[in-house]
């Protein structure tokens, strides 16, 4: 499918020589590139249907080099993409053919690992799994564990406001961040919060968190570590209905218990895993659910037993306690696996990321199942079912004329039933350019300017990531002068670019 | 001074937009003592706009009109024993008002969270959407009534800790969690500084899941009202939340851990303890100046001993070291310039003026000033959600 973004600036694009020469003054030289070949790594993220080479890569080593990049660029009116490992799922770091695409790979050191304050001060650059690797040796973890996390960096976990299987229990990047330096387009280098809670003033590591790259370009993160659970333990329980497992989901939460994870796959994704992974799932069953219990050992005891309760109230027809630490990454194994494993069923697959309230559940999975035959398109689910996160994986064969652009019909559908019955468009992976145009669904016209008037506090001249998140660009000056009636603006037949 | 009661959403923008001076914003009006004192300005009072519109405790989730009481809301959890994880504290009595007379919109405004902070975030890190009325007058929504939300901008955060000054919230959703079945709190008792600190440390790097830790010095553990206290010692309290099995079996763990003289609070006790550590028992009803401040823990023996030489002072921490409570006289600059240089050299972090006399406040700015990058970017966002500048003049920034 086409994506409609601003139109480029073919006077930019044919300075593009005389850009990356001046770019070369401020980085080391051989941290720009131009190479049509090597651009090519960098034209898309992880929503690969959607491509486009940068102008021009920079791959800067200091905050000073990242603020002389940024002033330059503003002073030049040249667009800047920020840029992580790249596995966004969203197309937030799609470039653009007039922009630079300006990737934080270099900022690749952990700082300072510091026990007694419980943080660890590190480059955006680092993966989130190194994170962990640098603090285990003391029995210390940091929490938020995104699927992607031996790849993903801690940069773009903040921007996208990432989070991961344990994040019920623990919370998402923005429970679990203290401090942040970040350089605004101008080149201001900004510095919020530290080692202390609460940044003080306006919440501005919350803003920031979860802005896709729009507002200002992360060069340090401090994060929050915690002590290692003792134990954990996990529960593999198979239902003969979504229905059953949706309602023991609900049960768990109405009881009280908050389990550090709680995952459920119905049955495509469940044949699909077991055949790639050998997990050991059950096959006969309509979907499963691995609960994991941790903390202090007798508590994880108690709480498995009630558990195992609950769900054989709720209709739980097969039910294994792990009662190794093997048993337990066995079990997690196959989640772990389900996108790779939904790749070798299917020649493509695209993966949603909507949240709905848990009680919807199983009524939404039928709904989906009605689609596939309208859609004529297979869905695979898993889903962090603890906080009501779906994943549908969208399983199409982009060779086969009209499938991506029915796949991404069904998958709009999808989205806007999880708006309808109360949820949210996306969960964890970000709006970027996949769920721009339907940010309408959610909100308003006047919602969506309050929103565009933080851009403008940040980057009054929309230099900054722009053509995501926001269905429509409206100039900072356009947007004060605004007139709003009854929530629709004056201008809301203005052309999407 | 006129006073407009708001009783709807479609009122408050109308008042909003036909606004022809700034106004000033309050819930039931508890924290009108926090922050810079207010103008004479026609006030705008939410207290009328209350109830829970809607909760649904498998879901966590609860929605409340801004003037409903924090005490109102905690007490419907309570029935299905569920609450607010984040411990919002009832600064009513330091600031010279009621108990339980704060609303939800006011707690949420002011960003506060009482001792399980550590452990459970803080009030920003609760909500999870909510309609305002913005500066232009027009009413908006943001975020959601689920956990799992990034869709758009997180403008909860920016409106926990706004004082009122953004956009007046008309509607909130806030994220609710199962209330610990049990609690007990470990006391050590007579450790100086030093030892405090590591005991603390200690714990909260161990597995044992300690969900609160305060330190309190001697002379001020006698308005902790608890016996167990008595003779005279410093207080280092750590508290254990969860089943009954397990709250034993870490206690058991935490004792053989820190070994020392040691007291324990069962249940009510407990709960009565943390109440008074987050609502700031120690310092209600005394006529000093009171600061609370943020930084990070292990700066928190510099801080005690910065205070500490101040005479007439006192201080004790929560959050591991990481928050604490100073109470000095409220006299010259209320130690603002010794207390925000003990900040530094602790680490940085912020050091507010929660209580002191009118005169006080007016010289001294109560929220710690930020450097001039952020102060700016600050103020740009304040421009974007109050072009006019309508809302709480001067109530955080002169
Ligand atoms: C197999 C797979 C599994 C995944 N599982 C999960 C999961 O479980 N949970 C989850 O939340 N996500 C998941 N993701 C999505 C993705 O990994 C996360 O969104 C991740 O945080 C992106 O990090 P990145 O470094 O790759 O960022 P990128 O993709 O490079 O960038 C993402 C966005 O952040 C911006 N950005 C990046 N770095 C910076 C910076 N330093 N300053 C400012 N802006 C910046 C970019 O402009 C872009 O908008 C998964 C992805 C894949 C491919």
């Amino acid at each position: 499918m086409t994506l409609c973004m601003p139109a480029p600036d073919a006077a930019v694009i044919a300075r593009r020589a005389a850009i990356a020469q001046v770019l070369r003054g401020l980085v080391p030289p051989a941290n720009v590139i131009t190479h049509e070949d090597a651009l090519k790594a960098y034209d898309s993220d992880g929503l690969t249907a959607y491509r486009q080479p940068p102008m021009i890569v920079v791959l800067p080593e200091t905050t000073a080099q990242v603020s002389a990049v940024l002033a330059y660029c503003t002073r030049e009116g040249i667009k800047v993409v920020p840029r992580g490992a790249g596995t966004g799922l969203s197309g937030g770091a799609l470039p653009l053919a007039d922009g630079i695409t300006l990737g934080l790979g270099k900022f690749n050191r952990i700082l300072e690992i510091d026990f007694p304050n419980r943080c660890i001060r590190t480059q955006p650059g680092v993966t989130n799994l190194a994170l962990t690797q640098g603090v285990a040796h003391a029995g210390f973890y940091y929490a938020p564990d995104p699927s992607s996390q031996i790849a993903c960096t801690i940069g773009g976990n903040v921007a996208e406001n990432s989070g991961g299987v344990h994040c019920l229990k623990y919370g998402v990047t923005s429970n679990n961040i203290l401090g942040l330096e970040a350089v605004m387009i101008d080149g201001t280098v900004i510095r919020i919060g530290g080692k202390h809670v609460d940044a003080g003033g306006y919440d501005l590591l919350g803003i920031m968190t979860g802005s896709e790259g729009l507002l200002a370009v992360i060069t340090e993160v401090t994060v929050r570590i915690l002590p290692k659970p003792t134990t954990a333990k996990a529960l593999l329980l198979g239902f003969p209905s979504n229905e059953t497992a949706g309602a023991c989901v609900s049960a768990v939460i109405a009881g009280g218990i908050i389990p550090a994870g709680m995952e459920m796959m119905d049955r495509p994704a469940i044949h699909a895993v077991e055949n790639f992974v050998h997990a050991g799932y059950p096959l006969d069953v309509e979907a499963i659910l691995i609960v994991e219990l941790d903390g202090p050992a007798s508590e994880v005891e108690e709480l498995i037993a009630r558990v195992e309760a609950i769900a054989r109230t709720a209709g739980a027809c097969y039910c294994r306690v792990s009662t190794t630490e093997a048993e337990r990454l066995a079990f997690w194994s196959g989640r772990k696996n389900a996108f790779p494993a939904a790749g070798r069923i299917s020649p493509d697959y695209y993966c949603m990321d909507g949240t709905i309230p848990r009680g919807a559940l199983s009524k939404v999975l039928a709904r989906m199942r009605e689609m596939e035959t309208r859609f004529g398109l297979a869905v695979a689910n898993v889903f962090h079912a603890g906080d009501g996160n779906l994943h549908p994986l969208i399983l199409y064969d982009a060779n086969k004329p009209g499938e991506l652009d029915r796949a991404e019909a069904f998958g709009a559908e999808i989205l806007k039933l999880c708006v309808e019955v109360g949820g949210v468009l996306t969960g964890e992976h970000g709006v970027g350019v996949e769920k721009r145009d339907l940010m309408p669904v959610m909100f308003n016209d006047v919602d969506l300017a309050q929103q565009q008037h933080v851009k403008c506090a940040f980057d009054p001249q929309g230099l900054l990531n722009p053509g995501k998140v926001f269905p429509t660009l409206h100039r900072c000056a356009e947007l004060g002068r605004m007139h709003v009636h009854g929530g629709k603006t004056a201008f809301a037949d203005l052309p999407r670019f | 001074m006129t006073n407009i009661n708001i009783i709807s959403e479609a009122q408050l923008a109308e008042v909003v937009a036909s606004a022809t001076q700034p106004l000033n914003i309050e819930g039931r009006g508890t924290k009108r003592g926090f922050g810079r004192p207010s103008l004479p300005l026609p006030t705008v009072s939410l207290a009328a706009l209350s109830g829970v519109t809607a909760y649904e405790p498998a879901e966590l989730v609860l929605d409340a009109k801004p003037g409903t009481t924090v005490a109102d809301i905690a007490r419907l959890l309570a029935a299905q024993n569920q609450e607010l994880a984040f411990e919002p504290p009832d600064l009513g009595p330091l600031l010279g008002a009621a108990p339980d007379a704060g609303s939800i919109g006011g707690a949420i405004a002011c960003n506060l969270a009482g001792p399980r902070r550590l452990k459970a975030g803080g009030a920003r890190d609760h909500l999870l959407g909510f309609s305002a009325v913005s500066g232009r007058g027009e009413i908006f929504k943001a975020g959601g009534r689920v956990v799992k939300n990034v869709t758009g901008y997180d403008l909860c955060k920016l409106m926990a800790g706004s004082f009122g000054t953004l956009a007046i919230m008309t509607a909130l959703s806030l994220k609710v969690l199962p209330a610990p079945e049990k609690t007990r709190t470990l006391l050590l008792l007579g450790l100086d500084h030093a030892a405090a600190w590591e005991a603390m440390t200690k714990a909260l790097s161990s597995g044992h899941e300690v969900s609160a830790a305060a330190y309190v010095p001697a002379g001020l553990a006698a308005a902790l009202q608890e016996e167990r206290l008595g003779d005279g010692l410093t207080v280092t309290a750590l508290r254990l939340e969860g089943t009954a099995l397990s709250v034993a079996d870490r206690m058991a763990a935490l004792r053989a851990l820190l070994g020392g003289r040691t007291e324990e609070l069962h249940t009510a006790n407990s709960r009565a303890f943390w109440r008074r550590i987050g609502d700031v028992a120690p310092f209600v009803g005394d006529a000093r100046a009171v600061w609370r401040i943020s930084a990070p823990p292990s700066g928190g023996v510099t801080l005690a001993q910065a205070v500490e030489s101040i005479p007439g002072a006192e201080i004790y921490f929560d959050w591991g070291g990481g928050l604490a409570w100073a109470a000095v006289p409220d006299t010259g600059d209320a130690a603002a310039a010794v207390i925000r240089a003990a900040v530094a050299a602790a680490g940085g972090g912020h050091a507010t003026l929660v209580r002191a006399t009118d005169a006080t406040r007016a010289a001294v700015p109560p929220f710690q000033p930020a450097p001039p990058p952020l102060a700016a970017l600050e103020a740009r966002i304040k421009n974007v959600f109050d072009p006019r500048g309508l809302f709480n003049p001067g109530r955080m920034w002169a």
